[in-house]
């Protein structure tokens, strides 16, 4: 009974506690601190002049709603985040299964050359697309194209790891069942599997829109210029200049629609599994990017 | 050849693991064949302009495809730079400012990690989401949200000089950056961390308790080393990006007095005629990381291999 002569040792941490919830706190309170700034009635991005939505719907040219420069900069980031979804999520769904099922040396050489995109770092792959592009692959110009493909490339591979998590946790005994009632391997593939991993295909399109929204890097190697700038591209552009509230209304609506984004995705899986009946929550699939 | 369930009729009845082994490369193909031609080829043309020509008239770059032509004129003067000349002090920051990074990131994040893995109770599920939330705010926004405060006139700035601490923070201040970085990555290390001391048995831990040894010994001589794979894998996995950040310096900063090797990547790709520079650059960057890379790489493949036993 070692414990009565110290503390007792299932006290609750309360240093810990306070630690996490600072945390938290250090996490979330400047970017809430941005959002609201957005909302600043004066011409400062620091100084709180009273609460206005001159910057998202009033100024005439330089508010968010009437700023061309800040459209364009919202409608490319949406546009390629979704054409990003739509391309890498089917490829990297299929390679998924591909290296579930199919054993051989091609098949580890494979499945090594999915995982090195994970860990080469933003810069490498940003710096080795725009010397191809600019010196190999000439006929596709820097701009959307570029980092259309650009996006795709480094999203496949996390597509990948989302689906590979639940291919091993289905097995591959449904599918036999399919097969010794008499499916083909196709039908097999098309009735029984992707039915069972429809969860984690939808959370590979979200993962893919929020990623391709979310990069910097790659947008900012393979854009050409003003006209291809997405938004973060343009925050890091526009933040040392004298830039007005219309910047942070500018990250606020992006980070919103992120959000947005992720939400639908949650509920739908959540919906996915209640049909099913299964007990997992729908973070599971969305966290196993960062686990 | 998806006609007939030919493989029913295998002498055993539930393997069928030779089967269609081409179908299956099929479902792979569009992948390999994308990653080889956006990711392989690319890394190749990197090599072959760090290794090529400049053209006499319009000093632009000229890329030597064929190995047989390389030249390392270009990569000598960069690898003299660094060992002796002005880059040097670029590549000793880079490392001294992300090693600085990452110590503090740990010293942040593990003790959240530890708490939301072993007490965080009924708190858990919603401090998990809290965990995730930070990824999908996007990176440059966060930065951006620094930014406004640190400005000369924003409220940090403000607060720190109520206790007479006057500093421009965005004005090549090595702490500003290290911070920005720590802020930048922490999340990303936290839930790999928690993931791993979340897998810990805390029977080991309780035992440890009852042998008679306190808290500290109990986590300095348990806890420490059953999470270290875990702990060195997260490590990683925010090192790798920080070697080559370049934006976080330039929203903090943007002076020479903090550049990292990123900068002078960026600034010889993107604001410059000579990328042969930029390309070795980034060349020696990855040979720089290819250990943790490959460290990462392969203590993935062996959990997938123990996964699927």
């Amino acid at each position: 009974m070692s414990w009565r002569r110290g503390r007792n040792p299932w006290r609750r941490p309360i240093g810990l506690a306070t630690w996490t919830w600072a945390y938290v706190l250090w996490m979330f309170l400047p970017v809430a601190i941005a959002v609201l700034f957005s909302f600043n009635g004066g011409r400062s991005r620091s100084v709180w002049q009273g609460f206005s939505l001159r910057w998202w719907t009033g100024e005439p040219n330089a508010s968010l709603l009437h700023d061309e420069t800040l459209h364009s900069a919202l409608r490319n980031s949406l546009v390629l985040a979704l054409l990003t979804m739509l391309v890498a999520t089917p490829i990297g769904i299929a390679l998924a299964i591909g290296l579930a099922r199919w054993r051989s040396r091609t098949a580890s050489g494979a499945n090594w050359l999915m995982l090195v995109p994970l860990v080469t770092p933003e810069i490498v792959m940003g710096a080795s697309l725009l010397l191809v592009f600019t010196n190999l692959y000439t006929g596709i110009p820097l701009g959307r194209p570029a980092q259309l493909l650009g996006h795709v490339t480094f999203s496949i591979s996390y597509v990948v790891v989302v689906a590979r998590g639940r291919l091993l946790s289905i097995g591959r005994d449904y599918e036999e069942a399919a097969r010794d009632l008499g499916a083909s391997q196709l039908q097999a593939i098309r009735l029984v599997l992707l039915p069972l991993l429809a969860p984690a295909i939808f959370a590979g399109f979200v993962i893919v829109f929020a990623m391709s929204i979310d990069d910097f890097v790659i947008s900012a190697f393979l854009s050409s210029g003003a006209g291809s700038e997405t938004v973060p591209v343009r925050i890091y552009s526009a933040v040392r200049t004298s830039s007005t509230p219309a910047l942070n209304a500018l990250a606020s609506f992006l980070v919103a629609s992120t959000l947005v984004a992720l939400a639908l995705g949650a509920s739908v899986m959540s919906w996915f599994r209640r049909r099913r009946g299964t007990k997992e929550s729908a973070l599971a699939d969305l966290t196993s990017v960062g686990i | 050849m998806t006609g007939a369930p030919t493989s029913v009729t295998t002498s055993d009845g539930s393997r069928r693991r030779g089967d269609r082994g081409t179908l299956w490369g099929l479902f792979a193909l569009p992948g390999t064949v994308w990653l080889l031609v956006l990711f392989v080829v690319p890394f190749y043309a990197l090599v072959c302009v760090a290794f090529g020509d400049i053209d006499p008239v319009f000093r632009n770059a000229v890329p030597a495809w064929n190995p047989l032509d390389w030249s390392f004129g270009t990569a000598g003067e960069v690898l003299g730079e660094i060992f002796g000349g002005s880059l040097r002090k670029v590549f000793l920051r880079t490392i001294s400012y992300v090693v600085c990074a990452v110590v503090l990131s740990f010293f942040v994040g593990y003790p959240v990690a530890y708490y939301l893995a072993r007490h965080a109770g009924r708190w858990r599920g919603l401090l998990l989401a809290l965990m995730v939330l930070p990824f999908w705010v996007n990176y440059l926004m966060r930065m951006l949200a620094w930014v406004n405060l640190l400005q000369v006139d924003g409220w940090v700035t403000r607060a720190f000089s109520v206790f007479g601490v006057q500093v421009n923070w965005l004005d090549g201040q090595p702490v500003t950056v290290v911070l920005g970085l720590v802020y930048g990555y922490v999340p990303f290390l936290v839930l790999p961390l928690y993931a791993a001391l979340e897998r810990l048995d805390g029977r080991l831990l309780e035992a440890a308790r009852d042998l008679g040894a306190g808290p500290g010994r109990t986590f300095r001589l348990v806890t420490i080393p059953l999470s270290r794979p875990g702990m060195l894998g997260a490590g990683v996995i925010i090192a790798l990006p920080m070697f080559g950040d370049y934006y976080t310096n330039d929203m903090l900063s943007r002076s020479p007095a903090t550049e990292m090797v990123g900068n002078q990547v960026d600034f010889y790709l993107n604001a410059t005629t000579q990328p042969q520079k930029g390309a070795v650059l980034v060349l020696v960057l990855s040979a720089l990381l290819v250990v943790l890379m490959s460290y990462y790489l392969v203590s993935t493949m062996r959990m997938q291999r123990e996964i699927r036993a």
